[in-house]
């Protein structure tokens, strides 16, 4: 008896104790978390925080190593996802997983199609996508093909299927982030709907203030533990953003004194920015200045970053470099002026993991070169060796595959590859996420010298304490805008900009 | 070198089924002067491969193929025959058919670089298109010449030796001298390994991708030269036909991954041989003319097993240590010395 009310008032998702380890990583550690039926629950965390992993091990993605979950006061563990799908929880990602080239209504019966004497029963189909989506207050021709709709509308069709499979949990992964405002409205007119039917949703976004607007709840999770559960309408935003990035109040040095005086601008950004990746911003950085870049992930700090280096197209706005207008058309356009730009994904935009470890130190001077004039090989070997003994990468091998470092030695021989370029400005994309702590002070360093050489560097970081040690001015980022540039003074402190990062606008 | 051991072992395997059922398979004589031998033979009948596939190999390791190799090849024969039959100098005749071959080539570099075209897609336009273009210029028709000085490339002999294998040396040693001595193949493994990486490391990928394709062409239109030449003749229709399919084969059998990166130009020579030797084991060994195809399908299945590191190590692995569920056998990380 007890059970059965149990199951209407009490949770319908319960995890507790959740442990994950993958080789060398404690992804989870000791986690709980609960859905309670009609209520919209936000999973907060930076990246690294183990969000994606919990969603995994919910969907059956991952095994548990440790913990239990119960499902309506039942022990469930998931073999795949189409498991849990079977057991009512689905799960709708960022990058839409349908088939753009069927129509919408195949598309929600797709696998589970409505059928008569062996046949595929069309307007059966047709009908009822159509009422579905009609519920999701939608009105389109579900005939049309999918790729036919905006990604907004795809996502509808993404949730209106998962929700005609009998789901009871619902899990958005991100779906908003690339949608538009009014994209965004539509959306959660959905989830208020399918909250009002009693679906629990647990939901996972890098916009506060999208997570304020529709959350009844969050969780939140830093380093692969729990920190805690709260009503949202009892977290004040800076409180929040203080416990997902986690608060070290002791006062590490200064490497750098405090904001000084610079003459020389060196790069420019004018009102630069590209639609749908980041708003028209203006910086200036100077000749041997550090300028940190804060903000959470997904605020446009590496979208601003890579229009610097001519890595995307800017739809607005121009570089002004050493006094002068630059088209910065390619990375190779920045390169020509010393623009250097270490990028945030390693393994995607930095290293040619089969290629030996010399021949990624060589590569960006090679391809200044061309192919047809080889930097010669006793140049290279010298070269190599001297950033491989700088830098302390290990082993201290140029000949093996760079795939057989570890990620602070790969980030090394990335940084190695710019350095022999002597950039004048140097552009650090999270250059000390996921490596050892003696690594990253040893780039915090690099950092210093080459600013005390006169080397501009632009650093991004999620770590902010990191950025305020290093850096001489600070652009502050939230939700694709260049909302503040605070100069490093005794005042800046994480809280000041933890407020900034949570509020906008200045101080 | 590791990589080439496979490869290595196969080929002495071929020779071996040969010299048991031709004793004198391994010898090599003189005769009017010229060098004389079954091995010979492998080497210069094989020489058209072994040029198609030296170009394969660098279009392949940037994550590309190329189809259209064996329409080059027809081109190529026939534009020079043609020029020869109307009475033009040898000289003329080559460059005119190796120029259109790098043209065409590039052309294939272009679609894929440039417009964006798959490789797959870009260059079977020129497959198709190229016979039909190879048809247009002998007319429909086979054209057969007779000039002592054209029957050099593909029949003739210098120092005793075999010209296409002369010629095959010397486009080997250029590519060798390109590809390692200057930085065409860093670049090229680099885009064949990480196209995004490279490009936000500067390199040019698109410069890169159309000088590749255009090599490759170059290479098939010399070997359509050396076809053509060795039977005086052009027939737009059949001349290098299937060759493409080889070319790739010999590039995978000697080692380097069809999603790029990595190659070997030594591994890709072995490859071209072992299909050639192959070739002559069939007729050697007697295999009945209906079922070559089929014998030659298992062999080439057998190969690729062979070569497939993580076949060796489930073959291998579980005739040496049966209930072991450790970690994946092979993916031991190697550090040589």
């Amino acid at each position: 008896m007890s059970g059965k009310t149990e199951s209407l008032t009490g949770p319908i998702l319960l995890m507790r104790g959740i442990g994950k380890q993958f080789p060398g990583v404690v992804a989870l550690d000791g986690v709980d978390f609960r859905l309670l039926p009609g209520e919209v629950h936000a999973l907060m965390g930076e990246n690294g925080a183990g969000k994606s992993t919990l969603i995994k091990v919910l969907t059956g993605v991952y095994e548990i190593d440790a913990g239990t979950i119960e499902l309506s006061g039942q022990q469930v563990a998931f073999s795949s996802p189409l498991a849990a799908q079977q057991a009512g929880i689905s799960t709708v990602y960022q990058e839409v997983n349908l088939c753009t080239n069927l129509s919408v209504a195949e598309n929600i019966f797709i696998g589970r199609e409505p059928r008569r004497r062996g046949r595929i029963d069309w307007k059966r189909m047709r009908a009822r996508a159509s009422e579905l989506l009609a519920g999701l207050g939608i009105d389109l021709d579900v005939s049309t093909p999918l790729s036919s709709h905006s990604l907004a509308v795809q996502q509808m069709v993404a949730i209106a299927r998962a929700v005609d499979i009998e789901a009871r949990v619902l899990i958005l992964d991100e779906p908003t982030s690339s949608l538009d405002a009014g994209e965004v409205e539509q959306l959660f007119d959905v989830m208020r709907a399918l909250k009002a039917q009693g679906i629990a949703i647990l939901f996972v976004s890098h916009f506060l203030d999208q997570i304020y607007e529709i959350a009844d709840r969050m969780t939140i999770l830093r380093n692969g533990r729990l920190v805690g559960e709260y009503l949202t309408r009892e977290l004040p935003q800076v409180e929040l953003v203080a416990k997902m990035i986690g608060q070290v109040l002791a006062d590490l040095e200064k490497l750098h004194g405090e904001a000084r005086a610079f003459d020389e601008p060196l790069v420019q950004a004018q009102a630069l920015g590209r639609a749908g990746a980041v708003e028209p911003f203006t910086l200036t950085i100077h000749e041997g200045e550090v300028v940190g870049l804060a903000g959470l992930l997904g605020s446009g700090r590496t979208e601003a970053a890579r229009l610097l280096f001519g890595a995307d197209h800017a739809t607005g706005g121009q570089v002004v470099y050493g006094g002068e207008p630059a088209a910065l058309r390619s990375p190779r356009a920045a390169m020509q002026r010393k623009i250097a730009f270490l990028s945030e994904d390693r393994k995607r935009d930095g290293l040619v993991p089969e290629l030996t470890v010399r021949e990624n130190i060589i590569l960006a001077l090679q391809a200044t070169r061309g192919w047809t004039r080889p930097v010669p090989r006793e140049q290279q070997d010298k070269l190599v060796a001297k950033y491989i003994a700088a830098l302390k990468i290990s082993p201290a091998h140029p000949e093996i595959p760079v795939r057989n470092l570890s990620g602070g030695n790969q980030q090394k021989v990335l940084l190695a590859r710019w350095l022999i370029l002597e950039p004048r400005l140097l552009i650090l994309d999270e250059p000390t996420r996921g490596i050892d702590v003696g690594a990253k002070a040893e780039i915090q360093r690099l950092v210093v010298e080459l600013s005390d050489g006169g080397v501009a560097v632009l650093f991004i970081s999620a770590e902010l304490e990191e950025v305020l040690r290093l850096s001489h001015k600070v652009g502050v980022l939230r939700d694709r805008r260049l909302v503040a540039v605070l100069p490093n003074d005794d005042e800046l402190t994480t809280e000041a900009l933890m407020e900034t990062i949570a509020r906008g606008g200045a101080r | 070198m590791r990589r080439l051991l496979w490869p290595l072992v196969i080929l002495a395997l071929l020779l071996l089924v040969n010299v048991v059922f031709t004793p004198n398979f391994l010898s090599i004589q003189m005769r009017d002067g010229h060098l004389y031998g079954s091995l010979i033979d492998i080497l210069r009948f094989g020489a058209p491969l072994m040029l198609v596939s030296l170009g394969m190999t660098l279009v392949i390791a940037t994550g590309g193929i190329d189809l259209s190799v064996g329409s080059v090849v027809a081109i190529s024969g026939a534009l020079a025959c043609l020029q020869i039959s109307q009475d033009a100098g040898v000289a003329w005749a080559v460059a005119l058919a190796l120029g259109l071959s790098v043209l065409l080539g590039a052309w294939n570099g272009f679609l894929v670089a440039t417009v964006g075209i798959q490789p797959i897609i870009a260059t079977l336009i020129l497959m198709v298109a190229g016979r039909g273009l190879a048809q247009l210029i002998t007319d429909g028709q086979i054209i057969t010449i007779v000039n002592p000085a054209y029957k050099l490339i593909g029949g003739g002999y210098l120092l005793a030796v075999p010209f296409g294998i002369l010629l095959v040396l010397a486009v080997l040693a250029v590519t060798a001298f390109l590809v390692r001595r200057l930085a065409l193949g860093l670049l090229i493994e680099a885009v064949g390994g990480n196209a995004e990486a490279s490009r936000l490391a500067g390199v040019r990928s698109k410069g890169i991708i159309i000088v590749v394709y255009a090599f490759a062409a170059l290479c098939a239109g010399l070997a359509g030269l050396m076809i053509s030449s060795n039977v005086s003749s052009a027939d737009g229709n059949n001349a290098g036909l299937w060759i493409e399919l080889d070319a790739i084969l010999a590039v995978v059998i000697g080692g380097t991954s069809l999603l790029g990166g990595r190659f070997s130009l030594g591994g890709t020579i072995l490859g071209a041989l072992i299909i050639q030797t192959l070739t002559t084991t069939i007729y050697s060994i007697g295999v009945p003319p209906e079922t070559t195809l089929l014998f030659k399908a298992l062999v080439v299945t057998v190969v690729c097993l062979i070569q497939s590191p993580a076949f060796r190590a489930k073959v291998l692995g579980r005739r040496r240590r049966p209930p072991a569920p450790g970690p994946v056998p092979g993916e031991k990380v190697r550090v040589s010395a």
